[in-house]
């Protein structure tokens, strides 16, 4: 196995529920993922996508097969952790209410092996704020409620920021917000594997934002995967009835969407 | 925390509450000690503020003193001679009593007051005792899932099927020599926590799924530190709210069992309850004594119904959405 | 043709629970022919929801009609209790589609009888016949070509995100509302989902169930699919006013310019454009602004755009609230 393969599922399936109402939610999927690759999986409700972005992330482990993370399986969650990171849907159920947000994201750094020095955890949370155009004075003594759900988001990113991770999981993170904050997320996640050579699984249900951030493209459908490819192909030259379907429901303003 | 206070006083509900609950609360710490009894009378049952007066029978050489009791026109005399230097023998001194006497002519008021305050003792400590067990199970239990919710459910469950009346009134019957109030209020304390393990549960376990739980995780939160710092703080309100509602409870209970005589028994267990339970042994209510059981029933009550307002009152302005 | 929806200067404000007014709508005004469907963009807290409330009469506190007026054929919607607007003009005269269908259906019930409730609310006959009630209710599930029966007799929770939002939409317009006002009916569903949502809703306008719609969203793409006119709204005020063409294809608006640089498309012409992003935040609408509101995030700001208030003005046959578009 080439040594820069970060994740590599074989056969993986995951299920929830016991007897008649057992659902199958991902069904002997497998891939590899290189390191530094922006990969995108994309899919509608319900097909799997977040439940096997949760198993990147070491919350579930697959049923059967067998899933690597750098040739190793997951047994030690913190030490996963430590390497992997996440960005979740809903900007404002991720923060604790009750802490300012600047404790909660020192806070992030509790999951770091090499625990930085006080001083080294305020300069890079300063460093992580400016990085997402947050000045850190805007946000001092702020508390989650305080800010709108852009802002939020942009704080889930610079807690990425200042614990850069090897592998950043991002589980929708752009459709709780507007489509002007959508933009922005995509920049920063852009920026993130520019500067940082992050690896990046950006799970989404929207082709278009895919098609624009990916290196390479998962389409989901049903607990499989069925279609992966560069997103030239995978939106200029789509393979599978699903991706043909994905391309075709997303409002262009310069095709015809539905016959009235 | 201020921002909250003034969202509360602008609650009429909880003004009244608090206001009630004060007062009740105050006449209950201080009353005992700065309120200065009345001797005791020679008569039971005398009336709340009774006429009373001397007269002078000259040709016996006799003081009479005269109390109107038991509420009714007919005046209970009483003669006291005086000895060859004009002393009085008998040296009961004449007093007009708050709200009357009890069957052994003890000043109510006093009675009361000491009754108040040993009943919110009872109430409070069974409310800390149940609201934390069952703060702690519920957290636990909602938290954990699982086989832990699961043993932990069956535990609570068993707790609510058997009445704990029943228990209350079992165990009371096996300490026939002397109960003590702190023993009522672990008694009561141990048989009501299982309500708030249930709601806590309930709320921990809808809290569990949530994104900020899973970041907690991700930043490398212990479980401790997830229930104690991400949980806890999301219920804070709402455990307070079910602690004050334990508390109204457990005044409740102890008056109930109190009531059928299985109350606290010794020296200075008196309570609210035992008042009642006195003054319905010593038919009060068929004699038409009215003050025997009034101030009583109605301090209880006010207790209560402020303890409810407050928990109302504070639901509208607990919510977190609402606290911007 | 009589306007069906007139609405004139209508400004709506929060009092908040320190006294604090927060002025979430300003003069907004248009008018809906039959068989119109406006749409109403703009980003999250530009006080969509808020037009929605008043659109339909209902102020509930925090929420209080500062003027203006709302007019349904003619008939006022203001100063009436929500009392009265329940019984008299919600679902009948005006209908609305909410955002999170999960929410808007009481799970303890099933959708028969949730759709149940609604005619009976409005029959004004409690004793109504449940059996023609259902047949109804069939009668009327069977034009969405869903699963009708299997839809009535389920729970809301037993269902798909989609067949809810679809019950939700076949609920609201069971009493045939002369205005349909649908509050980001699709923004919590994914875009296949989302399509199938709306061609129902075609279905229903085709059907003539109902004829005149309010869309609001904050996807642009979407409107240019749906709707016949365009409002584009930010801080409360509409920027913005056009046919869905002129917006769309030829917005003025330096705000509207900005929104629709911001959409991404899977289009490989578009892959080398990098999408336009609006830093800042809109300016809080507790305090009177001086000046045009969107100044501060602006690219094309003058310094005096600070101090002089916008207004709605005509440039290339829309309005437009900016005094150097062309």
């Amino acid at each position: 196995m080439p040594s820069n393969i970060i994740f590599s599922a074989k056969d993986i399936s995951k299920f929830f529920g016991h007897g008649k109402k057992r659902v199958c939610a991902v069904n002997e999927v497998s891939f590899d993922i290189a390191d530094g690759e922006i990969v995108s999986i994309v899919g509608g409700s319900g097909c799997g996508k977040s439940v096997l972005a949760k198993i990147m992330l070491g919350l579930y482990s697959p049923d059967s097969g067998s899933f690597l993370y750098k040739g190793k399986p997951i047994t030690n969650t913190r030490n996963h952790w430590n390497e992997v990171q996440s960005v979740f849907q809903d900007p404002f159920g991720c923060f604790n209410q009750f802490f300012s947000i600047r404790s909660q994201l020192k806070d992030a750094f509790g999951i770091l092996k090499e625990k930085p020095s006080k001083q080294n955890i305020e300069r890079r949370v300063d460093e992580a704020l400016l990085a997402v155009n947050v000045k850190p004075l805007d946000i001092e003594g702020k508390y989650p409620f305080e800010l709108s759900g852009g802002q939020m988001q942009r704080m889930l990113l610079a807690r990425i920021f200042a614990l850069k991770p090897k592998v950043l999981i991002a589980d929708e993170p752009t459709s709780m917000v507007d489509a002007c904050v959508r933009a922005n997320i995509l920049d920063y996640l852009m920026k993130l594997k520019e500067e940082l050579g992050m690896t990046i699984i950006f799970v989404t249900h929207d082709i278009g934002l895919a098609y624009y951030v990916s290196d390479r493209i998962f389409i989901m459908h049903e607990a499989r995967i069925v279609e992966a490819g560069k997103p030239e192909d995978v939106t200029q030259n789509p393979q599978s009835p699903h991706t043909v379907r994905l391309l075709e429901d997303i409002p262009d303003i310069n095709r015809e969407w539905i016959k009235k | 925390m201020l921002k909250l206070l003034k969202n509360l006083i602008k609650e009429p509900m909880f003004v009244i509450g608090i206001f009630l609950f004060l007062t009740t609360v105050l006449a209950g710490l201080l009353g005992p000690s700065f309120y200065i009894a009345q001797p005791r009378s020679e008569f039971g049952y005398e009336a709340p503020l009774a006429p009373r007066g001397i007269e002078v029978d000259l040709s016996k050489n006799t003081l009479i003193h005269w109390v109107v009791h038991r509420g009714d026109t007919l005046y209970a005399k009483e003669t006291i001679k005086r000895d060859s230097l004009g002393n009085m023998l008998n040296s009961t001194t004449p007093a007009t009593y708050w709200i009357g006497t009890d069957n052994l002519g003890q000043d109510y008021m006093a009675l009361l007051l000491r009754g108040l305050q040993n009943s919110l003792y009872v109430g409070f400590l069974a409310g800390i005792i149940a609201t934390t067990i069952g703060t702690l199970v519920g957290l636990f239990a909602g938290f954990k899932g699982g086989i832990i919710d699961d043993i932990l459910n069956m535990f609570t469950n068993l707790f609510i099927v058997i009445p704990s009346f029943v228990v209350l009134v079992l165990v009371s019957t096996s300490f026939p020599q002397g109960r003590s109030l702190t023993l009522i209020a672990i008694l009561i304390g141990f048989t009501t926590w299982p309500w708030t393990a249930r709601s806590v549960r309930a709320q921990a376990a809808s809290l569990r799924g949530r994104d900020h739980i899973s970041l907690a995780r991700i930043n490398g939160a212990s479980n401790l530190q997830i229930i104690f710092k991400h949980i806890l703080p999301y219920l804070a309100s709402y455990v307070f709210m079910v602690f004050i509602m334990q508390v109204a409870s457990g005044i409740l209970s102890e008056s109930a069992i109190s009531m059928i005589g299985l109350g606290p028994l010794g020296e200075g267990a008196t309570s609210l309850g035992v008042i009642l339970n006195t003054a319905k042994n010593q038919s009060a209510i068929t004699d038409g004594l009215w003050w025997g059981i009034f101030p009583a029933a109605i301090v209880i009550t006010v207790i209560v119904f402020a303890l409810y307002l407050l928990n109302n009152s504070m639901e509208g302005v607990f919510n977190p959405r609402l606290r911007k | 043709m009589a306007q069906i929806l007139e609405v004139k200067d209508l400004s709506l404000h929060y009092l908040t629970r320190f006294g604090q007014k927060i002025h979430a709508v300003t003069d907004v005004s248009f008018t809906m022919k039959q068989g119109e469907i406006l749409g109403v963009a703009g980003e999250s807290g530009c006080g969509k929801s808020t037009l929605v409330n008043g659109l339909m009469g209902l102020f509930i506190p925090p929420l209080y009609p500062t003027s203006g007026d709302v007019l349904v054929n003619g008939e006022s919607l203001m100063n009436r209790s929500p009392k009265d607007i329940r019984e008299n003009v919600l679902s009948q005269k005006v209908s609305m589609i909410p955002q999170g269908a999960f929410n808007a259906l009481n799970p303890t019930r099933k959708i028969k009888d949730i759709a149940a409730d609604v005619i009976a609310a409005h029959s004004g006959n409690k004793n109504i016949n449940k059996q023609q009630v259902y047949a109804r209710l069939r009668e009327r599930f069977d034009l969405f070509g869903m699963e009708t029966e299997h839809i009535l007799n389920s729970y809301p929770i037993q269902l798909t995100a989609g067949e809810r939002q679809r019950s939700v939409i076949g609920i609201s317009t069971l009493l045939n509302p002369k205005v349909v006002i649908a509050d980001e009916p699709t923004s919590a569903l994914d875009v296949t989902t989302q399509k199938i949502v709306i061609k129902m809703i075609f279905d229903l306008l085709e059907k003539n169930i109902f004829s005149t719609m309010i869309f609001i969203t904050h996807e642009l793409p979407l409107l240019r699919h749906v709707a016949h006119n365009i409002g584009i709204m930010y801080a409360g005020e509409f920027v913005e006013y056009g046919t869905t063409i002129q917006v769309v294809h030829d917005p003025r608006h330096p705000y509207t310019r900005a929104l629709m640089g911001a959409m991404l498309s899977a289009d490989s012409e578009q892959k080398n454009r990098k999408p336009t992003t609006i830093e800042g935040a809109p300016p809080s609408l507790a305090k009177k602004i001086e000046g045009c509101r969107f100044a501060e995030r602006c690219p094309s700001a003058r310094p005096e755009c600070r101090q002089k208030t916008q207004n709605l003005r005509t440039v290339g046959e829309r309005l437009v609230r900016c005094d150097y578009a062309e």
